[in-house]
């Protein structure tokens, strides 16, 4: 997934977790990137017509914005669910941030003739745990981080 | 998250080069379903010379994936798994042109894999448990392989159309 799509899918989710525009300082938190690194990737996105930026008030994705931030959102899932399902991965979060860059949509594609994926997705991806709900039940997900909460 | 994440260590190696052979094994096992699925009359020398040398190409790739993996301290992935995974959900091109359209998408895939991967470990200046030289020049020959592969499906599709 190229740098691109992984702003786009960064600023998508902080837009689900907001409720509204996504602030370039959560959008560089997400990527771990510094604000002045989002602020100018956010203004070739906008060049791009796929974001609108307000000044004070954050960043919108456009309808084409929204569309390829969710295909990338999608791939981000498929490698989610590979590493689960596949190579049983126990670490599988920090793996797939790890691998994101490197697997695009295209491979993605082929490994999602092999994995178990819901129609739902991407819509059942859960923003704050950083996972598939449904793997969050499966996999017990919400008591491993009430654990580390208590920790 | 991070951005254009270079190869960081021996482990993340090992994870993509599974990965490779997950494609490999997926490349092969629905080469050999699709020609099961094939109805005699759309059955012919040339559809068969090209089904057949792609999975025999994957089963090489995947053996210099696994000896790869293997020196990484990886675990390898059972081609018997991933045949299961793709026979369970295997949808049936029964027609030339899905059978076709599929493995033009496998080795154009393959293609993509690789070229991003080799880019990723040429980004990165970490010292692997692998010799850097014979892991670029291994994956180089495969990415050779995969773009030969495109080639050789193109050709037969125009042929054909």
């Amino acid at each position: 997934m190229n740098t691109q799509n992984q702003y786009l899918k960064a600023i998508y989710l902080v837009q689900e977790q907001e409720d509204g525009p996504a602030s370039t300082g959560k959008v560089a938190d997400a990527l771990d990137v510094s604000p002045a690194s989002a602020n100018e990737m956010i203004g070739k996105l906008e060049a791009a017509g796929l974001a609108d930026h307000e000044k004070y008030k954050g960043v919108d994705l456009t309808d084409e914005g929204i569309k390829r931030a969710r295909d990338a959102l999608q791939t981000y899932c498929i490698i989610e669910r590979f590493l689960v399902e596949v190579l049983e991965v126990e670490e599988f979060r920090a793996e797939a941030r790890q691998l994101e860059s490197v697997i695009d949509e295209t491979v993605g594609d082929r490994l999602d003739t092999i994995i178990d994926r819901d129609p739902s997705c991407p819509d059942c991806f859960d923003a704050e745990l950083d996972v598939c709900c449904h793997l969050v039940s499966d996999l017990d997900i919400d008591r491993e981080v009430e654990s580390e909460a208590a920790d | 998250m991070s951005l254009s994440y270079p190869v960081a260590s021996d482990h993340q190696l090992a994870r993509l080069l599974q990965i490779g052979m997950v494609l490999e094994e997926v490349v092969e096992a629905r080469a050999h379903k699709h020609f099961e699925s094939l109805d005699d009359d759309e059955r012919d020398a040339e559809l068969e010379a090209l089904l057949e040398e792609a999975a025999e190409e994957s089963a090489g790739h995947r053996t210099e994936l696994e000896s790869l993996v293997d020196e990484l301290e990886g675990d390898p992935v059972a081609y018997e798994e991933i045949e299961q995974l793709v026979a369970a959900r295997y949808e049936s091109d029964t027609d030339t042109d899905g059978v076709l359209y599929d493995q033009l998408a496998s080795e154009e895939t393959a293609y993509k894999f690789y070229d991003d991967l080799i880019t990723a470990i040429e980004g990165s200046d970490v010292r692997f448990s692998v010799d850097r030289d014979r892991l670029l020049e291994t994956l180089r020959g495969i990415r050779e392989d995969e773009a030969e592969g495109v080639e050789e499906v193109t050709r037969l599709m125009e042929a054909r159309a």
